[in-house]
This record gives C-alpha cells, structure tokens and sequence, in this order.
C-alpha cells in the first residue's frame, strides 16, 4: 500500500500489509479488468453529465473511485451467483451483464430502461443475470441479500451471495438482524462493507462508535477481515479465498472493503467542503484504482501508453454512443404508470 | 371434498399443511411457530410434522424476518411468516411497505414475491395498547400488496390456500378472539376462496351492514336483535379489502337503500372511512340515509376489560347506527 493511500493514511497499522502479489492474470485478463472499470469511470462521469443536463433526475450516486471493489469482487463470482447491493449500482448492473444502452435509459427514465422507466437511478435490476438491485433505503436490503442466500441453501444449491453494503448502513438495527440470522443458520452471504468512509456527508469516524466495520461480524461468530480495495488484483485475491470459503463451507462472511468515492454523495451533494478537505481527496487519488492498475500494465508490458490511450478513446466513444442510443429512447406511455403494481390483477384507474 | 366441522385455528393450520404437502418450496417462519408450537398454537403440531427448516423458528426480529422472506421469494420460495401478532409487523413495515410491495414494480415485473405474512390483527384479551391494533387498514392503503381479514373457518381455510398461491404479497389477518369460532370446512387440496369477492352472510331489505373479520359476527348478533323488531339487516362480509369487491356492496346498497359499515380499527381514517366515501361517490342517489360508520373509538386500547370493551364496537352499537339511518 503506498505511503499516500486514505486506508494507510487513516488506518495505518491496524490493516494487515498485502503481502507481496505474484500476478496471476494473464495479460488478456489484466487488459480486461482496466477496460471494465476504465468503462465505469466513464460510463459514470456521463452520468454525473446527464443529471447536469437535466436529462436525469431524482438522486443519482455514481461509483467513481470505487471501481476496483466491485470490478475485483464481481469478476470471481460464479454466473449462478446472487448479488444485491444499495443505490449506488450502476456499476454492479454494468458488470453483471445488463446491456449498458438500458442502464443508460433507465437512468433517463426512457421506456427502454431496465425497468421500464419505473425504477430510476437506484432501482437497477437484472434478475435474469441474478442482479437483485437497486435498493434506496440504508440498511433496508441487506436482509433480502440474506433471504437469497437462504433460498440457495434452501434448496441444496452452492451459489454464493454477495450483499453490497455502505459504511452507513452497517449502524442499521436490521443489518445486525440479518447478521445474526445468517451466523445462525449458516447462510453462505458474504456481507461486504464498501468503506467509502462517509455516510452520505458524515464521517466514518462520526458515525461509527468503532471505526473498524468487520468488527461487526464477531458477535455473530462471523468471519470477519478488512482489505484493500484500490487495487483490484489484491481484491480479486482476497475475494477468491473468500468466496471459496463461503462456497464450500456454506457460511457467511463479513468483509470491510477499503475504498474511497471520489465523487459526491449523489449528483446533488454539490459541497463536499462541507465533510472533506481537498488535501484528503488528492491523497486518496494517488491511489486511484485505475491508475494503480495502469501502473502494473506498464510495468508488466501488457500494453503500451499508446495502446492504453487508444482503450480510453475507444470507451469514450462506446459510452457516447450508449448515451446517445438511450437518449433516443421514448419516455413511458402515460398508460404505462398502472403496469407490474401486481401479477395478476389491474389496479384502479384514474384520481 | 370431505366437510369437516373445525375451529378457525385449526383452519388455518390446515391450509398451510395442504400447501406445504403440496409445494416443498412452501415453508413457514415467525418467532416461537416450531418447538413452542405458535403463541397462539395456530402452528401446534407442524414442527414435528415437517421439521427444520420447513418450521422456521426465528429471532424475534420482525424487519430482519420478513426482509429475509421477501428475499427468499424473490427466487422461488413461498415463505408464510406468521406474525405473533399483526401488532409487531408494524416493526416491519419498512421492509413489507418498502421493499416487498415495491419489488414487482420497481423491477417492473422481472421478480415477485410470493409471500404471505399472517397472523393475529385486532383486541384480544386485555392485551392492551401495543398489542391490540387493527393493521389490516393500514396495509390496504398500499399499492403492491393484496390484504385479506377473513371471519369464518372456511373462508380462513380457503383463502389461506389462494394467498399461498398468490405471487404477491399477501396479508393475512386472523382475529384472535375468532381462533375458537367452529364451522364447516370443505377439505380439499384445491379449495380455493379467490379475492376480490365479498359474500353476503345474511339477506335482508332495510339496510346493509358491511363488516370483515370479527365485525361480521357483531353485525350478525345485531341482525339478530333487529330481526326481532321487524327490521331485516343485510350482512355483506367483504373479506378482502385488497383488492375491494365494490360490487357486492354497491348491489347490496341498491337493494337496502341504506348502509353502517362497521370494523375494529380507530374509527378515524380506518378502511371502513374508504367503504363508506365509495358508497357515497358511487350510490348517492340510492341512498335513502346517510352512510354510517361504527368503529373503535380513537384511543390508545386501555388495559381494564370495562375499558377495552367500551373501545371494540359491539351490536348495541350498530344498531345504534341503525337508529341513526332512520330505522
């Protein structure tokens, strides 16, 4: 970890010191984890635009300086697996295969969208890939993670879930609820703490009376670590052992994931003075995610700068015309408002 | 089909072992329902009967429960999480209000959930402020979800069965002095009470008396008592409120002219307010009186039986309402 890093910086000696990483992707992978959070970054930049642009609306969170967590995490999961995560998704439904141009509109409220225009921003799902969202309330998903878990086990299956959650919601009553009920039935939930350490515009240490998150899982008789989650080829070794773990052991694992968002709270928190100081953001940008892997692909000869700024231009052209395919998308027909309330029955229409 | 006289409990009890004989996804969770065998001993026998897990002894932790169900229907399972009473799913109403009533919608329609909450709604026995509450109101006022408050055994049992096999998110509201009331009971794996259909449980010309759950009964006794004056009270039973049968009711009115609807809930803004404002909208002109309302008085419920009893309306005060309407 280098000396600038915000985990180092805030944390330093109570974080065990990644061992020395011996490279295990093959150049093809490596070039493949920069494309997808290379996409992100983009993809997410375009949609802090959009909300600027007035064509999104409501509350928006994107995912910029977190790239390596989910990247890193969702890359060693197997394709039958369940994730669920809050309302700064945009990056688990990029990865778990929705097709990006619905995404895109669903965020621009377009029919098209994931949900039709009916779920916005926060409420991204793709269950046919086994994304179970796109959740708006802090804390309020973390036991339907856990009710997926249950049903995998329920039914003698293997999969493993992975329930993304904030450093905010890991003080919600039903985070520890769920935590007790997953200690004491076995249930094979890696619960994962994305430690961007602020709940929305309060600080880890003014919201936490312990600092430490994984901590959590020790009363519950839950393993528990904290790990970087800046370089994502330390993720995707630390994820690898865990999921392993969870996998075969059918138990539930708590993970604290180190991260830092560069970004706002959402589209609309337009004064980060207010919780952070400019000095700590650069710091924490020494250690962008992008550029530490850029760094390793470098070093590694992987690819060369040309080539890396060939792949930027490439995504940015790509993420343009996402865009544009979904801003030429039709808004929902107003009759539309009174589909999916329920399975089987019509709702009352009209005031 | 076997008819069967059995008490509303054990009703209850039947149709969850039907559905679990029938689809191993369905499985039953709430706090002390398996080796206690259900506060209420709706649940009296199933843990030995099917085991862990299908009997689910939970924490006492309603958000955290029903989270989970909702979770666990969204890929396959058919949870029924018993409510030890309807009085603690207010702890949950995040997670039923929130979550489960918004998934088929928020994913517009990529997932559902198929999932019953049950259990007890309504004044037992000096059970007191936090433990008596009529919720069934509340949910009813929730797109996404369907609620049902059935008063009779068969209606229990055959309801129950539709809400199982329902894939949205059912609430089931059992009233707890009705657990002893017998009847009889038409067993059968396919016997189905659909929703949406209120019943009319007594017939007569003067006016209509619109009840659910344990009202039914009170406006029955009322009836009863008018009936020996000479005035003939229709009893409509609406028994689900979500969805509404307004035509059942509507078509009662036409015949009566006049209307009480009468339910458990503080009188103030419960779901007879809703039955009542429908009426006026849609029968105004065969209305020969205005609708009356009878409903719990709008206090917390006290404790002293003199007390609670002044709360729960009883048939001296519908026929006071009867009264009211001219007759």
């Amino acid at each position: 970890m280098g000396a600038g890093g915000i985990a180092a910086r805030r944390f330093r000696g109570d974080m065990a010191q990644p061992a020395e990483l011996t490279i295990e992707e093959s150049p093809a992978e490596l070039e493949e984890l920069y494309r997808q959070m290379l996409f992100i970054r983009h993809f997410e930049e375009k949609c802090n635009q959009v909300y600027r642009m007035g064509k999104a609306g409501g509350y928006l969170h994107v995912y910029i300086g977190m790239e390596a967590t989910a990247v890193g995490w969702l890359s060693m999961l197997r394709k039958d697996d369940y994730v669920i995560t809050a309302y700064r998704d945009h990056a688990q439904a990029l990865l778990m295969g929705n097709d990006p141009v619905a995404v895109m509109a669903e965020i621009m409220g377009r029919r098209g969208g994931t949900s039709k225009g009916k779920g916005g921003s926060m409420h991204l799902y793709d269950i046919p890939h086994n994304f179970f969202g796109g959740w708006g309330i802090v804390g309020g998903h973390i036991p339907l993670g856990a009710g997926l878990s249950f049903a995998s086990k329920y039914k003698g299956e293997d999969r493993v879930t992975l329930n993304f959650l904030g450093d905010g919601a890991s003080n919600a009553g039903v985070f520890y609820e769920t935590l007790n009920m997953a200690g004491l039935w076995d249930l094979p939930c890696i619960f994962l703490i994305e430690n961007n350490e602020f709940a929305m515009g309060t600080r880890l240490e003014y919201h936490a009376a312990n600092v430490e998150l994984h901590r959590k899982g020790y009363p519950f008789g839950i393993r528990h670590e904290r790990m970087d989650g800046m370089d994502v080829l330390a993720v995707r070794k630390a994820a690898r052992r865990i999921i392993d773990y969870v996998r075969n052991e059918q138990r539930p694992y708590l993970v604290e994931v180190m991260n830092y968002r560069f970004a706002g709270h959402g589209a609309a928190d337009n004064d980060q003075s207010l919780y952070r100081t400019p000095d700590e953001v650069e710091a924490a940008k020494a250690r962008d995610p992008i550029k530490l892997l850029e760094n390793v692909i470098l070093a590694q000869r992987v690819l060369t700068p040309e080539q890396i700024e060939a792949i930027h231009s490439d995504i940015e052209d790509q993420v343009q015309e996402i865009y544009e395919k979904a801003d030429a998308m039709p808004f929902p027909d107003p009759e539309e408002v009174y589909d999916n309330v329920y399975t089987d029955m019509e709702v009352e229409k009209g005031h | 089909m076997a008819i069967k006289e059995m008490t509303y409990r054990e009703a209850v009890r039947q149709a969850m072992v039907d559905e679990m004989e029938r689809d191993p996804n369905v499985f039953l969770m709430g706090e002390d329902i398996g080796r206690y065998q259900g506060t209420f001993r709706v649940t009296q026998g199933l843990f030995n009967q099917f085991k862990q897990v299908r009997v689910l002894d939970t924490p006492i932790t309603e958000p955290g429960i029903v989270g989970l169900a909702t979770g666990a229907a969204m890929v396959g399972l058919r949870p029924i999480v018993e409510m030890m009473t309807m009085s603690f799913s207010i702890l949950a109403l995040d997670q039923i209000i929130n979550h489960s009533a918004k998934v088929h919608y928020m994913t517009a329609g990529q997932a559902c959930v198929p999932l019953v909450i049950r259990g007890p709604g309504g004044a037992a026995n000096q059970l007191s402020a936090q433990h008596s509450h009529s919720m069934e109101g509340w949910y009813a006022h929730v797109p996404g979800l369907k609620v049902v408050a059935p008063a009779f055994p068969a209606d229990a049992y055959g309801m129950l069965k539709t809400a199982v096999r329902d894939d949205n998110p059912v609430i089931f509201t059992e009233h707890p002095t009705l657990y002893g009331v017998k009847g009889e009971v038409p067993v059968d794996m396919d016997y189905l009470v659909p929703f949406g259909k209120a019943n009319v449980v007594r017939q007569g010309s003067d006016i209509s008396l619109i009840a659910y759950s344990k009202m039914v009964h009170v406006c029955l006794e009322a009836a009863e008592a008018l009936a020996a004056e000479g005035i003939q009270a229709e009893v409509v039973d609406v028994r689900s409120l979500l969805p509404l049968d307004v035509e059942t009711i509507y078509a009662s009115v036409r015949r009566t002219h006049r209307a009480v609807v009468v339910y458990e809930d503080w009188r103030s803004g419960g779901f007879g307010a809703e039955i009542a404002a429908r009426i006026g909208e849609d029968c105004f002109d065969d209305l020969d009186a205005p609708v009356g309302r009878v409903g719990g008085l709008n206090v917390p419920m006290p404790y002293a039986r003199v007390l609670e009893l002044q709360c729960i309306p009883n048939a001296n005060d519908v026929i006071a309402a009867v009264r009211k309407a001219g007759l």
